[in-house]
């Protein structure tokens, strides 16, 4: 079952010559994550990848939420393609898991219903005086450093195995729902086994870990949290998960979609603020870390220029297992030296390092 | 630290987690009537039952429930059951189900 599924659901990812979309979430709530990708292919790699600053949202958080109606949303991603092909490329890359879904959803909708593709040539021209073509390749950005594993794993400064005993780290991997349950050959290993994250853990030392509940959702799923009376529903998912994966042990997460990675790290928070139970070891969170994060981990990048300190849970633990150097008087420092500020402690963090974190400069 | 008001609460899940359920009520129930595993879920019981025409009261969903550990409530709607066996004239596998209602009663009167 596992090889047919392997063989079935391969996808052709471009080599070189990107086209970089961003994530609105990503763009806030992890925004060293986004810089860690582009730094990664361009320096580390010496690939071409161009960070369009003209470029919009895709809109679809509004379109699953029903406020952006499918014809604007057909536009926005339209006019996407027309600034990907004025740059001169032609192999789109995005940062986000609900546009890598809403771009694969049009793109195949325009092949099913040809009529929809002329009108949204219409109204792009009626709008923008702009003409669009298609990509010629459409990957999300963990493809891309899925492509490039084990170029990343040749220029490791460290592995993701406990410096003190040298056992690999045992890592809880989350795939975005909209990453190949939608479109499941869309995805590498399709929606029932998928690698893309898998062969990342594997390639750089550390150990997946295969628990009852990995395939569940985080619960972010847009209605599910936009509507603050139906929070509840979201929270019980990412408990769900959590419940599931804590007996293994996990020393860190790490998930391929802004909204996972954001709800699986802050509902811990409110999970034990709203009946006191923690996940990971020693009474507190289990770190959530993005691909990218993990990546630049792995290339030897400082964590906070990652921007590591903007988790809910602290990844201090994780860095100390893994051997990281870091300085912890600089954690609340940003890109320019200013304090950025510190949370108000939390029980799912570290109270034993805050003091440390007090420094102000 | 001040209660924080968050305007939700964490949804309770409404799956049936037989591995956590004390099945020993259950266990003692298609002990004493075998026949019932031979259930085979049509709903003809609750199609045609008096009380479930005129209350929500529905046969198939208690003992259901009842077979994989859920007995909270069950005894209070085997209650709404008058008896008047027309389900046990339909069900397909010949089970008892008139006996059934008296037997889960009979269990769980406790609970």
């Amino acid at each position: 079952m596992r090889a047919k599924s392997w063989s079935d659901y391969q996808k052709a990812i471009a080599d070189d010559k990107y086209y970089y979309a961003r994530s609105c979430i990503r763009q806030n709530f992890f925004p060293g994550s986004e810089k860690a990708f582009l730094d990664i292919l361009q320096h580390d790699l010496g690939k071409d990848i161009f960070d369009d600053p003209a470029h919009s949202s895709c809109t679809g958080i509004g379109y699953h939420s029903d406020v952006v109606p499918l014809e604007t949303i057909m536009t926005v991603v339209a006019r996407q393609f027309a600034l990907m092909s004025e740059a001169g490329y032609e192999n789109f890359v995005t940062s986000c898991i609900t546009s890598f879904g809403i771009y694969t959803e049009i793109l195949s909708t325009w092949e099913e219903f040809p009529e929809t593709e002329e009108r949204t040539r219409e109204n792009l021209f009626k709008a923008t005086g702009r003409e669009f073509a298609k990509p010629k390749s459409l990957a999300h950005t963990s493809d891309v450093i899925f492509h490039f594993r084990e170029e990343i794993a040749a220029r490791a400064k460290r592995k993701l195995v406990d410096s003190m005993t040298g056992e690999p780290l045992k890592v809880v991997e989350h795939i975005g729902c909209h990453y190949a349950k939608i479109f499941p050959k869309s995805g590498i290993g399709g929606s029932e086994f998928p690698y893309v994250l898998a062969g990342m853990i594997e390639s750089w030392g550390g150990e997946c870990v295969d628990y009852p509940e990995r395939r569940h959702c985080c619960g972010f799923g847009f209605r599910n949290y936009l509507v603050q009376a139906n929070r509840g529903y979201s929270v019980a998912n990412s408990q769900k998960k959590l419940e599931s994966m804590a007996p293994y042990h996990p020393d860190f997460i790490v998930a391929n979609c802004p909204g996972c990675s954001m709800f699986l790290d802050k509902w811990q928070y409110t999970i034990a603020e709203m009946n006191g139970r923690t996940y990971g070891a020693n009474g507190y969170g289990i770190p959530v870390l993005t691909y990218e994060e993990m990546a630049g981990l792995v290339l030897g990048y400082d964590p906070w220029e990652l921007g590591m300190q903007m988790h809910q849970v602290d990844v201090e633990p994780l860095l100390d297992r893994l051997g990281v150097e870091y300085d912890p008087s600089t954690k609340y420092l940003g890109g320019n030296g200013k304090y950025i500020g510190k949370p108000a402690t939390a029980v799912v963090n570290c109270p034993s390092q805050d003091f440390i974190y007090d420094i102000k400069l | 630290m001040a209660e924080i008001n968050w305007g939700f609460a964490i949804s309770r899940p409404r799956v049936i987690d037989v591995d956590r359920n004390n099945l020993r009520k259950s266990d003692e129930i298609l002990l004493e009537m075998p026949e019932l595993q031979s259930c085979i879920g049509c709903g003809a019981c609750t199609a045609s039952c008096t009380a479930g025409n005129l209350t929500q009261f529905n046969f198939r969903k208690v003992h259901t429930l009842v077979r994989r550990g859920e007995y909270q409530g069950a005894y209070e709607e085997m209650n709404k059951c008058m008896l008047c066996g027309k389900c046990r004239l339909l069900c397909p596998r010949g089970i008892n189900t008139r006996g059934v209602v008296m037997l889960i009663k009979r269990k769980l009167g406790d609970f």
